[in-house]
């Protein structure tokens, strides 16, 4: 296992070099003078030359991405052009939140995704089946914003159950401990501010979550279907053991390892459609902080955000391989 | 020979059943039920994308502001906007939008992708590491936050949204193509090929290229779902079509300020983009379903 770790890791070299240099790119890409861009063509020489200055595009190329990685392996993402803040100080309550949502949306694909996949696969060829494929096909081909849209409709315009932006009530703020606010209303005992918490979670999570939760659910069938018809099985159930403990504990069991890869890829795709579920939540995630970086033409941080969740995605993918791995040690051999 | 080319044994000729993989393919997929629901989906949008202004009296830009968020009746089939634009004109310009930026950009990306992944396969060796390394490092990028960078760097517009999803799905159709490159230039048929002395030009595009295409056919076909939901997305952040542009993702944006006094003004857009990304993804379903009955259960 570790000489896999190790080669995995060393896979990762050139993939984080070359994101950094696509990254990097964004504002030289920018076809003419970025600083006209970014300030506009009504902005004074003296401005756009200092923009320039801070940027550092009057240097060379080379040594400007040199400079970039080594402020980079420093933990230093640069200043937004807006706020002029240093952009690692005001991108972690935005990291926090979108890893919150991220992790709900993921809690209800799997809770409700496995289930549905292995229900479908016991009663196969049945109502049920066909009713949560039906779902699923549908929730593989949704457009989550739009999904997010009926959600506001239904949920909260029509019949007032939740409220449809934001992560807190304004009105009663919660206090930053983690950062992460499900945590946070634990530890400070306020069980009134954490359900208030749930319920701004409940409709965000679902919009992102669908369409996880619908592949999962595809992908559990097919791989329960499979391993259902296995001698063990068979076996299983000719020692009397109950049907609910056979699937769950031994066919689930062997099932998973396609899930598993599955879920790894679908949490890292939450991650670029987080920015489309923000922008309608007004979820203060990075996903909204791009967007709006995006409006201000505040390059640096649209740089720093989408190499975060870039990093993140690369990240989460390398931990599925390992777990991959762990659960099947054959593929470490191939 | 099969039954039908002995013949039955009544009196009657026997009818010839004329066989071949691509009459084979056909035949299983139209007795896929869901997958021809999927085809009839897609070439209904196709038709009425095709026969938009014989079958709507309004033009998609008009503006009647005595009309504005009027709810669907005789005269708006699916209501008007806050700028009296009539929906139903609007949602079936907007099928042309859609359906151009997924085939287009599908079909970008999949010369792209096929050309660099027939390479990569083919020889093999620093070619192959590089152009695969390429490929991780976009694969690296969430689809939806590259393409977004790359619009970012190109200015909003359709055009450029249709390049920035088309780029940012090369890898998949490339990945694709280098797998079955590297498994097909093992074939007997490659090697003979070689041995009377095939240049690499001709056996690349005369004998692997055809070979590799029915994947191709799957993942393109599904890939135009994608490639819809994707450029909806974008325009959804202002960042696709601009206004006066009936754009399914934009019309979306557009009227989300309305949608507790006129819910239609978001529902049959939305309802559009479903009902096109089901119907290709069904289509994709049932050609994979046809191509590898293996993974019929997926």
């Amino acid at each position: 296992m570790g000489s896999y770790i190790v080669k995995r890791l060393l896979v990762l070299i050139p993939v984080l070099f070359g994101m950094t240099l696509i990254v990097f790119s964004i504002i030289h890409a920018i076809p003419g003078d970025p600083a006209d861009t970014i300030l506009g063509e009504k902005a004074t020489e003296q401005s756009k030359q200092a923009l320039r200055e801070q940027l550092g595009l009057d240097r060379p190329w080379l040594e400007q991405y040199t400079a970039y990685l080594g402020d980079l392996i420093t933990g230093d993402l640069g200043r937004s052009i807006r706020t002029r803040a240093p952009i690692t100080e005001e991108i972690g309550p935005y990291l926090a939140a979108t890893i919150e949502l991220t992790f709900a949306s993921m809690l209800f694909a799997i809770i409700i995704g496995v289930n549905a996949g292995i229900v479908s696969a016991w009663k196969h060829r049945s109502w049920f089946d066909y009713v949560c494929m039906l779902i699923a096909l549908v929730g593989v081909s949704m457009p989550i914003f739009w999904l997010g849209l009926m959600e506001q409709w239904i949920f909260a315009n029509k019949l007032h159950w939740l409220p449809s932006i934001g992560r807190m009530n304004q009105r009663d703020p919660l206090e930053s401990i983690t950062g992460f606010y499900v945590i946070d209303a634990m530890l400070s005992g306020q069980w009134s501010q954490l359900w208030t918490v749930l319920k701004h979670l409940i409709l965000p999570s679902i919009a992102l979550g669908t369409i996880p939760m619908a592949v999962i659910a595809r992908m559990t069938r097919s791989s329960m279907l499979e391993v259902m018809q296995s001698d063990y099985i068979r076996t299983a159930k000719a020692k009397g053991i109950s049907q609910f403990l056979v699937i769950y504990r031994h066919g689930l069991k062997n099932a998973f390892i396609p899930v598993l890869t599955v879920i790894g890829i679908q949490t890292g795709s939450l991650l670029g459609g987080a920015v489309l579920t923000e922008t309608i939540f007004a979820w203060p995630g990075v996903g909204r902080y791009i967007y709006e970086a995006i409006s201000n033409r505040d390059y640096p941080v649209i740089q720093s955000g989408i190499l975060i969740i870039a990093l993140i995605f690369v990240l989460i993918n390398l931990l599925v391989d390992l777990l991959y791995a762990w659960f099947d040690p054959r593929i470490q051999y191939k | 020979m099969t039954q039908a080319s002995l013949g039955t044994g009544s009196d009657r000729p026997a009818k010839m059943v004329r066989s071949g993989p691509w009459r084979d393919g056909i035949r299983l997929f139209m007795r896929n039920r869901t997958a021809v629901v999927g085809l009839i989906i897609v070439l209904l949008f196709i038709v009425l994308a095709l026969i938009a202004p014989w079958i709507t009296r309004y033009e998609y830009t008009a503006q009647v502001l005595a009309d504005r968020l009027q709810p669907p009746s005789a005269k708006h089939w699916f209501g008007t906007d806050d700028l009296g634009r009539d929906i139903f004109t609007r949602t079936i310009y907007g099928a042309r939008i859609s359906l151009w930026v997924g085939f287009l950009s599908v079909i970008g990306s999949i010369v792209i992708g096929t050309l660099l992944g027939i390479v990569a396969g083919f020889y093999g060796k620093w070619v192959d590491m590089i152009i695969s390394r390429v490929f991780d490092i976009l694969l690296a990028f969430p689809g939806i936050l590259l393409a977004i960078a790359i619009v970012a760097i190109l200015g909003p517009s359709l055009q450029n949204a249709l390049y920035a999803i088309a780029i940012v799905n090369i890898p998949t159709y490339g990945r694709l193509v280098r797998a079955r490159v590297l498994s097909l230039r093992q074939e007997e048929f490659i090697t003979a090929a070689r041995a009377i002395g095939v240049r690499d030009a001709r056996l690349l595009f005369r004998h692997i290229l055809p070979n590799s295409l029915t994947p191709l056919i799957v993942q393109g076909t599904l890939g135009v779902a994608t490639a819809i939901i994707e450029a909806a997305g974008l325009g959804f952040l202002g960042l696709g079509a601009q206004p006066p542009e009936p754009e399914w993702g934009k019309m979306l944006s557009d009227s989300r300020q309305f949608i507790q006094t006129a819910p239609w003004t978001v529902i049959f857009p939305g309802v559009c983009i479903l009902l096109t990304s089901l119907g290709f993804n069904l289509m994709g379903d049932g050609l994979r379903d046809t191509f590898d009955p293996k993974l019929k259960n997926r």
